[in-house]
């Protein structure tokens, strides 16, 4: 669905962001891109609806070449939700936010109607239809945010940090929801440092430094590579670390999950026993 | 853009970055008052050329010239505007005298440009402000100069990321007629603005909870003291003061035109 | 005598219908490492201003009950008294830094209070040092990294050696091994020069372990008040939706399946030992 084909992307004040970064994402699949500030995580996702289009090397989204349409044109296959729901939002009223993009893209209004009855339902915003958004909770301009986006159903969902500031219920909220988008065959591409919630949720895990790709895989294998983590600041997870260090005893060392964990240990005691 | 490009403090140290604020000012103000004594090319060209040193030590000819290059539409319009008036309403006689006068004319306004433009781009914002909260202006309005120095990039940054998150949603810039092109821009200023607001909230919290209003007497961390360095500065731009006066009172200056006999 | 004390305290916003929180009865003793907590609009956030005084007399609103801190009643005395005991650090570290230098930041509480400059001078490299921010002193706060922003954030307060000093989520915008290095410097300003500390927080994996202390807040009540080990293995702490830390978690599925560790871990370091230690005891 997107290909990256070897692309560099150097900024206007001469920083070089990405250095020769290649990668493939298909339909349904579920990818954080992770990675230190500064590693070209969000320089690299902006490529995908052409935000930014690279200096050399090509992006393909379902085979055209971002270079040749308008970002409006991809905006319609990649929905971007940005870190900030404040750096979006600026309508009347919630229904007035979720509607914008689809009168961008022609929708007819009976269309747009359905289209933003469906959006407030699936985010739980039907209460704030009339509500100005600026009037809502630091969560609930997010799921805002959220919903103005879902509202053309894009095949392609890139969420910039979306776990920051959210306390441990909207996290699950958020997992269940992109579980919800996956199953519906969309490819949801997450960019985060929080690797608790990378823990739990396990997706593909692209690792940057430096503008390259220095690893992908899944969860369990390259959280708890310490070195990698090293050469990322990142941090390996909590119970990875416990696993890590009891490996003598004969743990797997590649558990993340608590009650992946905890069976593991009750396994033992049952060994012993 | 590119003018105001000739105006934004570039950070290296020079001996001009380091000279007090207020002695640059004084040279600011001295040519300012030189060049709009003297209507004759000749001097006033003596004025530009003696401001390359300056440019030279401190390091700064790239963005000189680019400031130079970016008020040259102005610098145009000034000559063609002297010309076209002088040709129908003034007393000159030949092109050629009309010519130079308006060469003149052209010539008095980059020198302002570009003292100023030296001005700035050798005086960091803060410097700046402290300069003004020792001239005796109300710290509150220095404290609000260099803070909304210090967040012009934040917010310049912050304008593109609105930009491309509306870009995202489908909006498109370019295209229809002005009010459709004016109407575009809703999306992108009302984050923006109210964005700014928020912003100056938590500034506000930030600034109270450090402490603001405790003292009416309020002490600083950095103190300008002028030394040898802007004393010659002042000097030198009294006697640049000087020797203008004295010419312009004392001797006639022939123009280029009597000169080469055009 | 409590360095924090509230009584019964009870704050509702200018334009607010409802309290953001209602009836808060809390005392911290000096030198103690307090974590705030609970779900996103519980009123954490609210209570922390009313330490500095914030609350009331930025925000205004209605007040009732009373706070007092370092001895002096918050709606009696003005924010730039209350300031010098009781510092606090915001979530956003790019808009609490106003000036063009670190420097010029780390002292402008200090400008502030008319303290002489040699006086400043001292402070202000006392409180770089201690931050481990001092190498960043002539620089811009623009050209900063998150962490380093927060950290020159933490010595701006701390330059005004106040004896509290509140955290409002400051490890938000941060990358794990940043949010890690702020709870070091906070844990260390904690044991080494006894400040007290209040972090609120959401991130209670990394910051379990620093605490002596947690109040877990729901809907404007407080709900817990104790013992880390305690609060985060009681069933009220899971059924609230706080982030109770995995390892905690990890003590709680293996006591329910009948396997008891000897304590309550809010380390990985802590649970990896008392797993050891319950396999070789089995």
């Amino acid at each position: 669905m997107i290909e990256v084909q070897d692309i560099y992307y150097t900024y206007q004040n001469g920083f070089e962001a990405l250095k020769g970064v290649s990668l493939k994402i298909q339909k349904g699949q579920f990818i954080a891109v992770m990675g230190q500030n500064g590693a070209g995580k969000t320089t690299l996702v902006k490529h995908f609806n052409g935000l930014l289009k690279p200096t050399k090397g090509t992006v393909l989204v379902d085979g055209v070449d971002t270079r040749k349409v308008s970002i409006a044109t991809l905006a319609r296959k990649v929905g971007f939700v940005f870190q900030n729901p404040d750096r979006q939002l600026f309508c009347e009223t919630v229904e007035d936010e979720i509607a914008f993009a689809l009168k961008n893209f022609g929708y007819s209004d009976e269309n747009i109607k359905k289209r933003v009855d469906w959006a407030l339902n699936i985010l739980d915003l039907v209460q704030y239809r009339k509500v100005s958004p600026f009037m809502l909770s630091g969560g609930e301009r997010k799921r805002v945010a959220l919903a103005s986006v879902l509202a053309w159903d894009p095949e392609i969902i890139v969420l910039d940090e979306p776990t920051i500031g959210q306390d441990s219920q909207q996290k699950e909220r958020l997992r269940q929801f992109i579980v919800q988008l996956n199953r519906q065959e969309k490819a949801v591409i997450i960019v985060t440092h929080d690797i608790e919630f990378v823990a739990e949720i396990k997706p593909r895990i692209v690792l940057m430094a430096q503008g390259k790709i220095i690893a992908e895989g899944e969860a369990s294998e390259i959280l708890t590579n310490a070195e990698l983590a090293n050469q990322s600041s990142l941090v390996v997870p909590e119970i990875a670390q416990i696993f890590k260090s009891l490996r003598d005893l004969g743990f797997d060392g590649n558990i993340t999950d608590v009650y992946e964990g905890g069976k593991a240990i009750l396994e033992k005691f049952g060994e012993n026993r | 853009m590119s003018m105001f490009d000739g105006f934004k403090f570039r950070n290296v140290s020079s001996p001009i970055h380091r000279i007090d604020p207020r002695a640059k000012f004084f040279y600011v103000c001295a040519l300012f008052v030189a060049a709009v004594l003297f209507s004759q090319i000749i001097p006033l060209l003596i004025l530009l050329l003696i401001q390359m040193p300056l440019v030279i030590i401190a390091g700064i000819e790239k963005e000189w010239v680019r400031s130079l290059k970016g008020s040259a539409t102005f610098a145009v319009l000034i000559f063609l505007m002297n010309l076209f008036s002088l040709y129908l309403y003034g007393s000159y006689g030949s092109l050629a005298q009309i010519l130079e006068r308006s060469l003149a004319m052209t010539t008095r306004f980059i020198v302002l440009i570009e003292s100023f433009s030296i001005f700035f781009l050798t005086t960091s914002p803060d410097l700046l402000g402290l300069a003004l909260e020792q001239s005796g202006i109300p710290y509150e309005l220095c404290f609000a100069f260099t803070t909304a120095v210090r967040f012009v990039p934040v917010i310049s940054e912050e304008a593109q990321t609105i930009t491309d998150a509306q870009k995202a949603r489908g909006l498109e810039l370019e295209g229809g007629n002005f009010m459709n092109r004016v109407r575009k821009y809703i999306p992108i200023l009302i984050p923006l603005i109210v964005n700014a607001i928020r912003r100056s909230l938590e500034l506000a919290e930030a600034m109270e909870s450090r402490a603001w209003g405790a003292s009416k007497k309020r002490t600083n961390l950095y103190i300008l003291k002028m030394g040898a360095k802007d004393y010659s500065m002042i000097t030198i731009a009294l006697v640049i003061l000087a020797i203008s006066a004295y010419v312009w009172m004392f001797i006639q200056i022939p123009t280029l035109v009597q000169i080469f006999n055009l | 005598m409590a360095i924090v004390e509230t009584k019964g305290l009870t704050y509702t916003y200018p334009i607010g219908t409802k309290p953001a929180f209602e009836d808060v009865s809390i005392e911290i003793q000096k030198g103690e490492f307090v974590i705030l907590t609970g779900p996103s609009g519980c009123g954490k956030t609210t209570l922390c201003r009313c330490f500095n005084g914030l609350i009331p007399h930025f925000y205004n609103g209605e007040i009732k009950g009373e706070a007092t801190v370092a001895g002096l009643r918050t709606t009696e005395h003005p924010i730039h008294e209350l300031a010098q005991h009781v510092g606090l650090v915001f979530q956003d570290p790019e808009n609490q830094l106003f000036s063009l230098s670190v420097e010029k930041d780390v002292g402008f509480g200090l400008e502030n209070l008319g303290t002489a400059r040699e006086e400043i001078r001292r402070k202000v490299d006392w409180a770089l040092k201690i931050t481990g921010t001092y190498e960043l002193k002539d620089r811009a706060p623009y050209e900063l990294s998150g962490g380093q922003q927060q950290r020159v954030a933490i010595a701006s307060v701390l330059a005004m050696q106040p004896e509290v000093i509140v955290l409002d989520e400051p490890t938000s915008f941060l990358d794990p091994l940043g949010a890690k290095t702020i709870f070091e410097v906070i844990s260390n300003l904690n044991k080494n020069l006894g400040i007290t500390i209040i972090l609120v927080e959401h991130r209670l994996d990394l910051a379990a372990r620093y605490a002596n202390r947690v109040i877990i807040m729901d809907k404007g009540k407080i709900v817990l008040n104790g013992d880390p080990r305690v609060v985060f293995s009681s069933d009220e702490a899971q059924t609230i939706g706080v982030g109770v830390p995995k390892v905690a978690m990890l003590f709680q599925f293996l006591k329910t399946h009948g396997v008891a560790l000897s304590r309550v871990p809010l380390s990985s370091e802590e649970a990896a030992e008392a797993i050891r230690e319950a396999l070789a005891h089995d």
